[in-house]
């Protein structure tokens, strides 16, 4: 029996085990985090049909539950050597580990939108992330603003850290937009009365579903979205906060007043993946994901042989996408491992 | 508004500052808009805290405005600025010290252009040589003179003798602070808290005793955007910009407005007098406008040097209810007194809110 050690317990990690452990071999998996499941477990509803993000999770952690693989939690790689044929690792919690192959799927993080000054995020009052705002909508949450009202006028600011030169991340974050139109969706279910602008630059809907569901935010939810960046937002005497954009389709300039500033956040590689693209000796993209050797045919590959890359480690993902990267990387492993 | 985030960013921008030996650079025009605010910056810096410093008159313009204006090349603007670096270097300095924020955007500007394009410090070099036979180092360290005294807000605190506190309420004085465009907009790494959320004003607000306060348009231009005021048709938008920071910080009850840069509280002391001459509209308490300072004038008053020493009343609004907010101590009779003590007239265009 071939063993497999797989650096990351998020839902690449977790589905490249099931799928292995199914093929017949030994996996192990290592997760920093006291709990898998990764960012997943800070999502409540997910796009495009709301499905709620437990589920989901839930259905993960039965497949953790039901098949045999073994899983570190709390626990770090802290030294990785490639000797002869096999990888031997060493983890924060002492354990020896010799694998066969080696799966890295460290996924992502969320972009600091505190870089992103001119928003005010942490100073500000009511300014949230996308990633905070979900922690708000789950059942319970507190969506009142200033003097405990609800707020009346939501503005969402998509790509904040992605396609920005400023904070030098160049690419699209792909689930961005989406995740604004869906969480504009749920609080306007939420809150009928408010008004609800979406400030984006261009709205890359590219997903099944997703248009659509552009589509009936603006017919049945009269979402309204703003062709036009954000240059700044300011908190004014009663806590709301003074935007200033440009609309670039009229050709003007624009301010206006709000009570909650969400800002759509994007994804970078993060510490993780830089951690285990240094320990095991495998580069990284200008963007800090981290490069396959093929872009098209080998897409789970690594430049180093034996080890493999699932999810978003490698470049921003959706769920979906993150799960058929995942089972595609235990395919490449099952069928590298057979002809070794 | 949480300030733990506003210290994050503070943390995040921090500069070199020299500590002594500077050459210094003067603005073009504020000995004309607030007289005693250089005089003051070196009496500061050579009679309370011992530092070297030292100015040659032969320095010129930066030519800066006339080269934000279209009318200075890039290439003479450059040589210009060589040329006083040269004084500096012939005197034996290596760290700048820059009155004028234009000009320190400038310096900054120029600089980062030979660090980017050494090709271009070659040709200046030789246009320098060529145009007056002199040679220059580029500055070691390059600050404004808001930054130096930022640096030493804390040694200026421990000599101070009044406090910014409201000797009626005992609270700290409320003061909206306005930093020059060209501070550190154009480089925020070379602005003491960057371009958001700057620290060099707020520092010495809160360390002489202050409260800060942060209104939506804090950031927007005071008015003296160049092609705004110098081109005479243009002049509605200064005054526009300057109104719309006035509606936007009234609310907030300000007692002063501190500013770093030449132009910004020459526009936001003289438009006040206007807009009341306009629209009958006064933004401060009580009938009377907010009064506006330099740094160095603020710095003065927490010394105790004398108001009209400082050239306060050159300001067209009026600085006593800040003065008497403070408790200091002055003679009215003595404002438009000239320096052997004899009366120089009162202006027939008196401050606003009077």
């Amino acid at each position: 029996m071939k063993h497999i050690v797989i650096i990351g317990g998020g839902i690449a990690g977790i589905e490249t085990a099931s799928a292995l452990t199914d093929a017949g071999h030994w996996v192990t998996v290592i997760e920093k985090e006291p709990q898998l499941g990764g960012k997943l477990n800070n999502w409540s509803y997910l796009f495009p049909d709301f499905t709620p993000a437990e589920k989901i999770t839930g259905e993960l952690q039965d497949k953790c539950r039901d098949k045999d693989f073994s899983v570190f939690t709390n626990t770090e790689v802290r030294t990785f050597l490639r000797k002869n044929e096999k990888f031997n690792i060493e983890t924060s919690s002492d354990q020896k580990l010799e694998a066969d192959a080696v799966v890295v799927a460290t996924g992502y993080e969320l972009f600091d939108a505190r870089r992103k000054e001119e928003y005010g995020y942490k100073i500000y009052d009511h300014v949230v992330t996308s990633a905070d705002l979900e922690e708000l909508l789950k059942p319970g949450g507190d969506l009142t603003v200033a003097a405990g009202k609800h707020p009346k006028r939501i503005a969402f600011v998509h790509c904040v850290g992605s396609r920005d030169e400023k904070s030098g991340n160049h690419y699209c974050s792909k689930i961005c937009c989406i995740t604004g139109v869906k969480q504009a969706i749920e609080l306007k279910k939420r809150l009928p009365e408010a008004e609800i602008f979406c400030f984006y630059m261009d709205l890359r809907m590219y997903g099944k579903h997703f248009e659509e569901l552009y589509r009936e935010a603006q017919e049945k939810y009269d979402i309204q979205f703003i062709r036009g960046r954000l240059s700044e937002a300011s908190e004014k005497i009663d806590k709301s906060l003074l935007i200033k954009s440009e609309d670039t389709l009229s050709g003007r300039p624009l301010k206006m007043n709000v009570d909650l500033l969400v800002l759509l956040v994007g994804m970078e590689a993060g510490k993780g993946t830089s951690t285990a693209a240094n320990a095991c000796g495998i580069g990284c993209e200008e963007s800090g994901f981290l490069k396959t050797t093929d872009t098209f045919l080998k897409s789970n590959f690594s430049e180093q042989k034996g080890i493999f890359l699932a999810g978003s480690c490698t470049a921003p993902m959706s769920l979906n996408d993150t799960i058929l990267h995942a089972r595609s990387a235990a395919m490449e492993v099952d069928s590298w491992l057979k002809k070794k | 508004m949480k300030r733990e985030g506003k210290i994050q960013v503070w943390q995040d921008y921090q500069k070199e500052i020299a500590d002594d030996h500077y050459f210094y650079v003067r603005s073009c025009i504020r000995q004309n808009f607030f007289p005693g605010s250089e005089q003051t910056f070196l009496k500061i810096l050579r009679t309370e805290l011992g530092k070297d410093i030292y100015e040659n008159p032969h320095h010129t313009t930066c030519s800066g405005i006339g080269y934000h204006s279209d009318v200075v090349p890039f290439d003479t603007i450059q040589t210009i600025v060589a040329r006083q670096f040269a004084l500096m270097t012939e005197a034996g300095y290596k760290n700048l010290a820059v009155s004028c924020i234009t000009s320190f955007g400038i310096y900054n500007e120029i600089i980062e252009t030979w660090k980017e394009f050494p090709v271009e410090l070659e040709k200046v070099r030789n246009f320098l040589k060529k145009a007056t036979g002199r040679e220059f180092e580029v500055p070691q360290n390059v600050a404004h003179a808001s930054d130096v005294v930022y640096k030493f807000r804390n040694d200026i605190a421990a000599r101070k003798k009044y406090s910014l506190i409201n000797q009626h309420t005992g609270e700290p004085l409320k003061i909206v602070e306005h930093i020059g465009c060209h501070y550190s907009k154009m480089f925020p790494s070379k602005g003491v808290g960057g371009a958001e959320f700057p620290h060099v004003l707020v520092g010495m607000i809160e360390s002489w005793g202050g409260e800060v306060i942060d209104y939506p348009e804090r950031r927007h231009c005071c008015g003296f955007g160049f092609r705004q005021y110098l081109v005479m048709s243009n002049r509605g938008y200064s005054i526009s910009n300057s109104r719309k920071k006035f509606e936007s910080m009234e609310p907030y009850k300000p007692d002063a407005i501190l500013c770093n840069c030449p132009g910004c509280p020459m526009f936001l002391d003289r438009w006040q007098y206007v807009i009341e001459e306009m629209e009958g509209k006064i933004y401060g308490q009580n009938g009377q406008g907010i009064p506006v300072l330099t740094y160095e004038e603020l710095a003065g008053l927490v010394l105790g040097y004398d108001p009209w020493d400082l050239g306060l009343q050159m300001h067209q609004t009026n600085v006593e209810p800040l003065l008497e907010k403070i408790g200091i101590r002055y003679n009215p009779d003595l404002k438009y007194a000239g320096k052997d003590g004899e009366m120089i007239g009162k202006p027939i265009m008196v401050g606003c809110g009077c």
